[in-house]
């Protein structure tokens, strides 16, 4: 692994760090006052600053250092996380995500909007409490009040000697004249106790210069009274070195508080300095450290064999992973070690491998996989889901007596096999939740613009949906949230003024609807002006100007090409992008889109999608002697209709009566151009279906053969468009059968034929 | 034989980062993401000197720290502390806590190996 390959890793952190900051921020801005979450909002600034600073992405870590500050007031309560503090908070995510994919793809930052927020932030890191501040030096003298490193320092006179190895390093440059050093060195036994070692700072000291030392043996009591954690030794070293006294001081620098250090100029020679000592001169061997040190004696018994295995496990384990994930090296090793036997071990490993598993959660390890590969994958599922169902029908055919075990393993074979096209098809399947938490960034920047105070609530993050699905969502997801903010919701006045809360809501939500996903935009604004909708459609003539349309019609209006309310176009909505736009993405996904609207209550929209786009749960029906499928998640029910139960409504319309109430018949063999009259009712099957917002029609089929999963196969990419067929598949004897768009079929029963142009503006 | 270095942070890049320059200096690595996987790692590590983070989730580096500290095999054993600038509050921290010495970040390869030499024969 090299630096590059280290950089991307970073990267790709930064993205779970910064999704993981946001999700906390608005978890905090939602009232959550759980320390966790403030540390982990708090981790994940300090995680990118820690990489950030590793690579040298200084303007990164300068801002990240910042932002740290102030989260740290936050998480030692100096400063109250509410409201105010979480926008600056988030407006700095906003930021840090900016800079961080200016690091990586090299882009520009608003350079004028990084510095407001470090303003802000400091503002905020001060304004609390001025004294325990937001610049690190402030806290040092609050924390550290001691003067000087005296020898007898305690563990509160901790004296923060700035130091760095840089500095250590460019001490070295300028040359000292070489003098003697007199330094005595009396350990406390807590320097052993923090693995510190006497014999190693000897070493260093040794490599200033010319040394000699002496050891003090005299508090070394007998050995029938001595302690062996304790320290009884202290040493008198002269040193001749250029290297001045901070690099001295310096070698102790670990140890300075756990024991005693003096460290005095020799005037002359350092003999007259050793002889004023009054004490017996022990030569001191340096030599000894070839030796295991003293103090890590009691980690030297003899390793049991079960340990020393355990060991070589574990170096297996870590070589072999060695190109492994870190992830995966754990896991290994935690799968490994149980082999060995040993209790410890096996528990350890247990830990080890739900640590791993935690850790999954919170780091999501990923291996990347081409998406063609998986496309191939998935394309090959599929005709193996229709060759099984080949099979199926011929042994079926060719067996009748129906008890062979060829039947039951035929049954096995189908199993498995939509078994192995769940797992495929979940391979896709991704949360939404990255597109969501796109979404208040969004929401942020436009209630900005637009000086209106929004609230953003997500639900169903996690509701998984084809990745295909996802990655095209975000774009009609955003123009919507924009037009949502900037049409829907009112100015906080008017809200005031209409006895509402002044910061207006938009609710976001996913969930899984009968084999689709189904997300809802919905925001509690003043409703779609029906008045105004209408009169610009009669003006742009959309509409003739005494149509009569329902309320349902006249929301669908704003999904017509060109429209907009806005009385003036604005800075965010206007940029060409028409709800339109929005709709015609929605249907490419397969999807549809639809509008609830309630003056004065605010408006939703409600889209359905596929969860996936390459299978689908079908009834395969007969319709003039043509094979179709009709989605099964468009069926409520099916029926068969009694003369009595039909009735005419108008020249050719007719309604079916279910349970008292009236339902639209449509033909669908006469709405696809099949035949050119309509059928009898009373020979077919009517599938009583429910369309987005339109309410239920009853479909009339001739007969209906079974139901079956079915491989969807683009009829766009194999051939054309056709106006109410959704698609196609393959069926298990061979023929190609036709995908019902249930919707578009419903939209033409509203009075038209059903023609390409038609098909469009009708659905709306 | 080579030392073995225990790691423990939960940042994915540093451990990499950690990884990479420990094996290029000739050290054997074992990492842990956080304090609780670094003890439970820590008889099967048997690591000669720990380098660890402070700010990690569900044990902090002061915690793992402690807990090391009370181990009996482990208890003398070199901790090395990565730690931002000269936070002198922390660094206090972790040496009550039982720390050897520390690290300043921004991580450098130089600095790691040079105090991982100091603080091992």
């Amino acid at each position: 692994m090299d630096m590059n390959e280290i950089k991307e890793i970073f990267f790709q952190e930064c993205e779970e760090q910064l999704a993981e900051l946001e999700s906390g921020l608005l978890k905090l801005n939602d009232g959550d006052r759980d320390p966790e979450t403030v540390n982990a909002v708090f981790r994940a600034v300090h995680s990118i600053k820690g990489g950030a600073g590793a690579f040298g992405l200084d303007d990164l870590v300068s801002f990240a250092h910042v932002f740290e500050t102030t989260l740290d007031c936050v998480r030692s309560n100096r400063l109250e996380p509410n409201q105010d503090v979480l926008k600056v908070m988030l407006r700095s995510a906003d930021v840090l995500a900016d800079l961080t994919n200016a690091a990586r793809d090299g882009g520009s930052v608003d350079e004028g909007r990084s510095r407001q927020l470090i303003k802000e932030l400091e503002a905020l890191a001060n304004g609390e409490l001025p004294q325990a501040a937001a610049e690190p030096a402030p806290k040092k003298a609050a924390a550290a009040p001691a003067p000087a490193p005296a020898p007898a320092a305690t563990e509160e006179g901790f004296q923060p000697v700035a130091f760095s190895f840089d500095e250590f390093e460019t001490s070295e440059e300028p040359t000292i004249e070489p003098s003697t050093y007199e330094i005595a060195f009396r350990p406390k036994s807590d320097l052993y106790a923090k693995g510190n070692d006497a014999t190693l700072l000897l070493r260093d000291l040794s490599r200033l210069g010319e040394m000699s030392i002496h050891c003090n043996t005299d508090d070394l009591p007998p050995l029938d009274r001595m302690n062996p954690e304790a320290a009884y030794f202290a040493w008198k070293v002269s040193l001749k070195t250029d290297k001045g006294e901070d690099a001295i001081r310096s070698v102790f620098e670990f140890a300075e508080w756990d024991c005693e250090l003096e460290v005095t100029l020799a005037g002359g020679d350092a003999g007259d300095a050793r002889e004023e000592l009054p004490m017996q001169p022990v030569p001191f061997d340096l030599s000894m450290l070839d030796e295991e040190p003293a103090a890590q004696a009691g980690a030297d018994e003899e390793e049991d064999q079960a340990v020393a295995r355990q060991r070589e496990v574990r170096d297996a384990a870590v070589s072999a992973a060695e190109t492994a994930s870190n992830v995966v090296r754990m896991a290994q090793a935690a799968t490994q070690a149980p082999g060995d036997g040993g209790r410890s071990a096996s528990t350890s490993a247990a830990a080890q491998a739900s640590a791993s598993q935690q850790a999954a959660s919170a780091a999501t390890p990923t291996i990347r996989v081409d998406l063609d590969r998986v496309d191939r994958l998935i394309n090959l599922v599929g005709e193996l889901v229709i060759n099984q169902a080949m099979l199926s029908q011929s042994v079926i055919e060719n067996d009748t007596n129906g008890t062979s075990s060829i039947n039951m393993g035929l049954e096995e074979l189908q199993q498995l096999t939509r078994e192995i096209q769940d797992s495929v098809m979940a391979i896709r399947a991704q949360p939404v939740k990255p597109v969501f938490q796109r979404m208040s960034r969004i929401v942020r920047e436009i209630a900005d613009m637009t000086g209106k105070s929004v609230r953003l609530v997500t639900e169903g993050e996690n509701t998984e949906v084809d990745k295909t699905v996802i990655d095209k969502l975000a774009e009609p997801l955003t123009h919507m949230i924009r037009n949502a903010v900037d049409h829907g919701l009112e100015t906080p006045e008017k809200r005031v003024a209409a006895g509402k809360n002044p910061e207006g809501t938009v609710r976001l939500t996913a969930k899984h609807r009968s084999g689709r996903i189904v997300i809802e935009l919905a925001d509690d604004g003043a409703g779609i002006n029906r008045e105004k909708v209408r009169q610009k459609a009669i003006d742009n003539d959309l509409i003739a100007a005494d149509a009569n349309l329902s309320d349902e019609e006249i929301d669908n209006l704003i999904f017509h090409a060109g429209f907009s309310t806005a009385d003036k176009i604005s800075d965010i909505s206007g940029r060409g992008v028409g709800m339109d736009v929005v709709k015609r993405s929605i249907q490419a996904l397969g999807g549809r889109i639809n509008i609830s609207s309630k003056p004065g209550h605010g408006s939703v929209f409600t889209m359905s999608l596929p969860l996936t786009l390459a299978v689908l749960d079908g009834m395969v029906v007969t319709v003039a002697n043509q094979t179709l499928v009709v989605p099964l998640t468009a069926i409520v029910e099916t029926l068969q209709p009694e003369a009595s139960a039909i009735h005419s409504f108008g020249a050719s319309q007719r309604l079916i009566s279910i349970r008292n109430s009236f339902c639209p018949l449509v033909d669908v063999g006469r709405i696809l151009n099949f035949r050119a009259s309509q059928a009898n009712p009373v020979d077919g099957v009517a599938l009583l279906v429910e369309s987005e917002g339109g309410g239920q029609r009853a479909l009339m089929v001739d007969a209906i053969q079974g139901q079956r999963q079915v491989v969807i196969k683009s009829l766009e990419a194999n051939y054309t468009h056709v106006p109410g067929i959704a698609a196609a598949t393959i069926l298990g004897d061979g023929r190609v059968a036709l995908i019902l768009d249930v919707d578009a079929i419903v939209a033409a029963s509203r009075g038209q034929s059903l023609k390409p142009e038609m098909s469009l503006a009708a659905a709306g | 034989m080579k030392k073995r270095v225990l790691t423990v942070d939960d940042s994915r890049t540093i451990r990499n980062m950690l990884l990479v320059t420990l094996n290029n200096a000739g050290f054997e690595t074992i990492q842990a993401e956080d304090g609780v996987e670094g003890l439970e790692v820590l008889e099967t590590a048997n690591p000669d000197v720990i380098v660890t983070d402070i700010n990690m989730p569900r044990l902090d580096g002061f915690g793992f720290i402690e807990g090391v500290r009370k181990n009996d095999r482990y208890r003398a054993v070199p901790i090395l502390v990565l730690t931002t600038e000269s936070d002198a509050e922390k660094k206090n921290r972790a040496r009550q806590a039982g720390a050897t010495g520390w690290i300043v970040k921004p991580f450098d390869p130089t600095k790691l190996i040079d105090a991982i030499e100091r603080v091992t024969a």
